[in-house]
């Protein structure tokens, strides 16, 4: 591909052109719009909606009308955004959608943000009783924790199942069936709880309407727990939740909100505030010793880092015998949701084992799945985390409670447990954890102050960075990949003994978690996520310490109760185990 | 190149072989014989000629199985060339007689010769028969006249012969100049030029090409490649390993419809001859050319004949539609560039290139060049397979070959172009057949499907039969063609029901005007051409079923009325007893009366009446 500029003609405007993939993007970057439903810049164009249609006119006089999303730009050509043509077929597009979908708008899940809303109200769509409306409303599938599937709401953009298959790697969701019978389901229309499926949710993240939402039956359960008076609730957030929950009151993509949400989740009523970067921290703690221990002990190696719960349950459904790869280090989310349990009750009288109420808000679907885990139930037979609310769902509490987030008051956490580094917070960035990782393996090896913290080869939104570190002598070799298709490379690699790293960090999301699919949707403009991404590096560069082992709280907490990483009592409390789950989804069928 | 072949030694050796086969009696083995029985009539063939020993002329007798003969409608076919004579509807209890008689006393059987219809006399000749007579066979040359499970008999009619011929003189672009001045165009329905498509393709040489051969015929009613696969698989093989040479390609796929068993079979035989014979596979004929053809069965699904949607069924994704372009000769199966032509297109290329491309480009007319093949369907006396000059006119094909309107009823309209094509009237009747003439007259050549209609067919009927296929076969991707034969669906029932308004019309047309421009696909590009068609030709006829609440061709069951005439009718009782439902009543000899409470306008009695008294509104 060539960077020689080119031009055509957008209405009547000369338009330069180098390498974009199609006509679509230069029509953006030549700040005019086309109305779409289907495409999204992260995945490949399908041209299945229709929606961007525009009117090409070529030099030698021939026209056509074509979908702005697929068509490669052409020297010379003349495109019309608005004929009367194209607005016909826009305008039925929607009418005819319309016809077919349940409208129930008012309560619907993704009233006020559903693209397909948003384009009736602007092509002025009035009546669409005169179409042949949906027959019969098929079953609302809620069976997973983290997702629903309402096919009511689907227009069959196919936006999810390229997320699903461009991504992940999976092919959880599917067409099935033909023409207007055609529907997006797990194989065999099978419920999602029993698929393949790692609930990631870049499948909701990119749904227009809403036929794919986070499932968010927890949120009455924890204003319930909030309202009543015998419980006391508390709650942690994750690194990028604060550079993204501001897009949802109008800041500007990775704006870092820390204090804002310290102050609103206050506000809301939650009664003691803790930072789930604090445990990124001690994760970092326990991960960089158990990695130093593998490699000097002869453990099994390369160690795959275990912080996120797609990734995790990918390995126990479709690797189960790779499990021992993993760290037995819980996530942050997890460690957080263990001391909690352990200490709180301890350090505040008027909270008991009985009355406390473990929240956590995740840019991550997955990890309400996480939080289900049998192996983070506690004794009594409850789980060490109670409710898992996405960074979508806070900013809904949040808007419900009546607060202007925007003009808060910022506010510090409690403590202990909110205090974070710089370490901490980039855990939310594919490569985030790797980097926080080698801060520290970098002193505890070498003994030495590491003075340039930064690792640059390990950022960016690359899916696939290798980077070699050398700590005096000890040189390791770190694989960092994004989306689940990578890491099946990786693991493809491993098993046919051609990996030559000892350390692999992955994150299901493009991206990371600040892309993650709890996340304010983004998928129109992929520099959001690096905006975030962005957001989380300078937290980073402004907090006071930058590597784990500094972090005052964690320090106190080894002294007075874990004695030191990888410890008996850091073992109960921090570190867990993995299950062979391959028959918990059909992939088991006919093997 | 040299070639360690020398393909007139093989075709010499190969007509040898056929001179050996003493007298050879043809009997057509393709799908539609086939089911009317002809393998039973072969195996009777064989078991008799294996006892014979008192020919005259002849030491021996060869029974020959062949691809289709097009006359489908007068199946089983027998022919036996040496003694100039063509059977028609052959059962296996005749073929004693056809034996004993013709084949060892030289006497034919007069009442297994085909009868003119008009006047009613035997016609002994294969070329005699109108339904021959006024068709140029090219593509179809050699289906039905050499056994097509033999790659001997292939040669013996110049097989493989334009293939060395290529290899030989070893000018790729040649080639290609060639296909380009013979005009040959598309033969699928979308009628581009075929050389034009190939230099496209070739100027992205250099890495891996595909060649695909699109055999995913589709259109219901159509068999015009099936016929040439099963009838003449080799020819087909041929050309795309031209085809192959001319591009740069070294590897191709056949997209066959899994319905078709038996054209996938002969390929397959075809394939794994032409092999070992080293007309395929590596090196062909000692040259550095390799080419390797695979066969792909599609599912069945229409859509799948879309060039890019076979492309993703070659894959193994879900046969959808890609939008273009980027097209398939800069980026098709699996990302390369791959040329991708219909079975009879590239069945026409060992003839242009053996003949010359002004041999081709002699026939046909100004701007479509050749010949075209055409499933010959519906009310008409003579159906099935026909190949005639482009620009021929619908007159000549239903007339002249087809032999006019069958029960001498009154022409009323052809459906050409299969589901996706237009209806045309009487006065497009002497329109000349080709690509464009048919387009601005709303219809298309399409693979070349012509559903002959008469008088009593109803147009918004039809309109709504094949607005109920490609509903049904859309494959569901885009929203025009998805909701938008849906809905126009939704429409023609209603009006054919007898429940359609003014406005429905309105927005029938307009439904069908947007499905026409936004959508993905050639499906739903030309899924509203009938509805189209039939509202510019027809619509009086959807005016009186919404207005007057009429079925003028009297088809439309909600619409209408069964009455007896009582000035005719005798009252014999007939129809009251075979009334279904029990709405006729009456007494002996009086005459009867339909209850139209009850009736369910199944016409029974109207079949059943002796004295034609009960008529239809």
């Amino acid at each position: 591909m060539t960077d020689e500029k080119k031009t055509l003609i957008i209405e009547g405007k000369e338009v330069e052109f180098t390498n974009e993939p199609n006509l679509l993007e230069v029509i953006r970057k030549a700040g005019m719009s086309v109305p779409t439903l289907c495409y999204r810049p992260d995945l490949t164009s399908f041209g299945a909606c229709r929606m961007c249609v525009v009117d090409v006119e070529y030099p030698n006089g021939r026209k056509m009308i074509n979908s702005s999303c697929t068509m490669p730009p052409e020297a010379g050509i003349k495109v019309h955004l608005n004929t009367e043509k194209v607005r016909k077929i826009r305008k039925m597009v929607l009418e005819l959608l319309l016809a077919n979908h349940d409208r129930e708008c008012t309560t619907c899940d993704k009233s006020g943000n559903c693209e397909l809303q948003k384009y009736a109200e602007e092509y002025g769509i009035k009546r669409v009783k005169q179409y042949a409306q949906r027959e019969e409303m098929t079953p609302i599938d809620d069976s997973s924790c983290a997702l629903v599937r309402d096919n009511n709401k689907c227009i069959l953009c196919g936006a999810c199942v390229r997320a699903c298959s461009e991504h992940q790697g999976l092919q959880v969701l599917g067409f099935a069936n033909r023409g207007s019978k055609t529907v997006v389901e797990p194989m065999a229309g099978r419920p999602l709880a029993t698929s393949e499926c790692i609930n990631c949710g870049q499948c909701a993240a990119v749904c227009p309407t809403g036929a794919l939402t986070i499932n968010s039956t927890q949120l009455d359960e924890v204003w319930n727990a909030i309202t009543n008076p015998n419980k006391k609730v508390v709650v942690q957030f994750a690194p990028s939740v604060r550079v993204a929950i501001g897009e949802m009151f109008g800041l500007e993509p990775g704006v870092n909100s820390t204090k804002k949400i310290n102050a609103a989740l206050r506000k809301i009523g939650f009664d003691l505030v803790f930072d789930t970067n604090f445990s990124a921290d001690l994760t970092i703690m326990e991960e960089a010793h158990e990695f130093l221990d593998r490699l000097n002990n002869g453990g099994k190696l390369p160690l795959f880092t275990s912080c996120c719960p797609g990734w995790v349950r990918f390995l126990e459904t479709q690797h189960p015998d790779m499990l021992e790869h993993l760290s037995s280090c819980k996530s942050p989310q997890g460690m957080l949701g263990a001391i909690i349990r352990e200490y709180v009750p301890k350090y505040y009288e008027d909270i008991t084992p009985e009355n406390l109420v473990s929240v956590s808000i995740m840019p991550c679907t997955a990890k309400k799945y996480e939080a289900k885990r049998e192996q983070f139930k506690m004794a009594d037979g409850r789980q060490e985390i109670d409710y898992v609310l996405t960074t979508q769902e806070l900013g809904r509490m949040i808007k419900g409670a009546g607060i202007d987030f925007k003009s808060l008051e910022g506010e510090e956490p409690d403590s202990p447990f909110g205090k974070y580094t710089g370490a901490a917070t980039i855990f939310g960035v594919s490569g985030g954890v790797a980097e926080a990782a080698a801060r520290t393996a970098h002193e505890v090896v070498t003994g030495e102050t590491l003075k340039d913290v930064e690792i640059n080869d390990m950022r960016g939104t690359k899916r696939v960075k290798t980077v070699e570190l050398d700590l005096k002598g000890t040189h390791i070799k770190v694989k960092i990949v994004n989306t689940l298709k990578e890491a099946e490379k990786c693991i493809r690699e491993i098993k046919e003994g051609k990996a030559d790293y000892q350390l692999l960090e992955v994150m299901a999301c493009p991206g990371g978690c600040i892309n993650g699919g709890g996340q304010p949707q983004s998928c129109n403009d992929s520099n959001i996520k690096e905006l975030r991404a962005e957001g989380l590096y300078q937290d980073d560069r402004d907090v006071q310490f930058r590597k784990s082992h500094e972090n005052p709280e964690i320090k106190d907490l080894y002294s007075k109760h874990l004695e030191k990483p990888n410890s008996h009592k850091a073992h109960e409390l921090l570190h867990t185990t993995y299950v062979n789950k391959r028959n918990d989804c059909y992939i088991s069928i006919g093997e | 190149m040299t070639l360690n072949i020398n393909i007139k030694d093989e075709q010499n050796k190969a007509l040898e072989n056929i001179k050996s086969q003493g007298l050879r009696v043809l009997v057509c083995a393709g799908t539609g014989c086939v089911a009317n029985g002809s393998l039973k009539v072969i195996e009777k063939f064989r078991e008799l000629g294996a006892n014979v020993s008192t020919l005259t002329d002849y030491d021996k007798v060869t029974i020959v199985p062949t691809g289709c003969h097009g006359f489908c409608e007068q199946g089983v076919l027998v022919i036996i060339p040496d003694k100039h004579v063509t059977y028609v509807k052959v059962h296996v209890e005749d073929v004693e007689e056809i034996f004993e008689s013709h084949v060892k006393n030289n006497k034919p059987v007069e009442r297994l010769l085909y009868k003119d219809p008009k006047t009613g006399e035997a016609v002994h000749k294969n070329d005699d028969i109108n339904f021959y007579a006024k068709q140029t066979r090219t593509a179809l040359k050699n289906c039905g006249k050499i056994n097509a499970e033999s790659i001997d008999e292939a040669i013996s009619v110049r097989g493989y012969e334009a293939l060395a011929k290529v290899i030989e003189e070893n000018n790729p672009d040649g080639v290609i100049d060639t296909i380009i001045k013979s005009g040959l165009r598309g033969r699928g329905g979308g009628g581009f030029s075929t050389g034009m498509k190939w230099k496209f393709t070739a100027a992205n040489k250099g890495g891996k090409s595909y060649v695909v051969c699109n055999g995913d015929e589709g259109d219901p009613g159509a068999f015009m490649d099936r016929s040439v696969m099963e009838g003449d698989p080799h020819k087909l093989l041929e050309g795309m390993a031209i085809a192959g040479f001319a591009i740069g390609a070294d590897e191709a796929y056949i997209y066959v419809r899994a319905e078709y068993p038996l054209a996938i079979k002969r390929l397959r035989k075809a394939i794994a001859d032409a092999e070992e014979r080293h007309f395929l596979g590596e090196n062909i004929m000692g040259s550095n050319f390799s080419f390797t053809i695979h066969i792909k069965e599609g599912a069945g699904a229409f859509v799948c004949g879309e060039e890019t949607a076979l492309i993703a069924s070659i894959e193994g994704e879900r046969g959808m539609p890609r939008p273009k372009p980027p097209f398939p000769a800069n980026k098709g199966l699996f990302g390369r560039p791959t040329l991708i032509n219909n079975v009879e297109t590239l069945a026409n290329v060992p003839l242009i290139i053996l003949n010359g491309a002004e041999w081709f480009s002699s026939m046909g007319c100004e701007t479509s060049k050749g010949t075209k093949t055409f499933a010959l369907t519906g009310e008409v006396n003579n159906t099935g397979l026909i190949e005639v000059p482009m620009g021929t006119t619908l007159r000549q094909i239903i007339f002249d070959i087809g032999g006019g309107i069958r029960g001498g009823k009154k022409f009323k309209a052809v459906q050409i172009g299969g589901p996706s094509g237009g209806c045309l009237t009487e006065e497009h009747l002497d329109i000349s057949m080709d690509y464009d003439s048919l387009i601005k007259a709303g219809a298309m050549v399409g693979s070349g499907g012509l559903v002959v209609m008469a008088e009593d067919t109803c147009m918004v009927e039809v309109a709504r039969f094949f607005m109920n296929f490609t509903k049904n076969e859309s494959c569901g991707k885009c929203v025009p063609c998805r909701e938008g034969t849906k809905n126009m669906l939704k429409i023609l029932e209603k009006i054919v029901a007898g429940k359609g308004e003014m406005e429905d019309l309105e927005r029938l047309e307009q439904l069908a005007l947007t499905v026409k421009d936004g959508s993905l696909c050639g499906l739903g590009k030309t899924a509203p051409n009938p509805v189209l068609s039939t509202l510019k030709y027809f619509k009086d006829e959807y005016i009186a079923h919404i207005v007057d609440k009429k079925c003028p061709a009297g088809v439309c069951t909600a619409l209408k009325t069964i009455k007896i005439k009582e000035d005719l009718c005798k009252g014999c009782t007939k129809c009251a007893r075979t009334c279904p439902v029990g709405a006729i009543e009456g007494t002996v000899k009086n005459p009867h009366k339909i209850d139209q409470s009850k009736c369910i306008k199944c016409e029974a009695c109207l079949n059943a009446c002796p004295f034609k008294a009960i008529g239809k509104k």
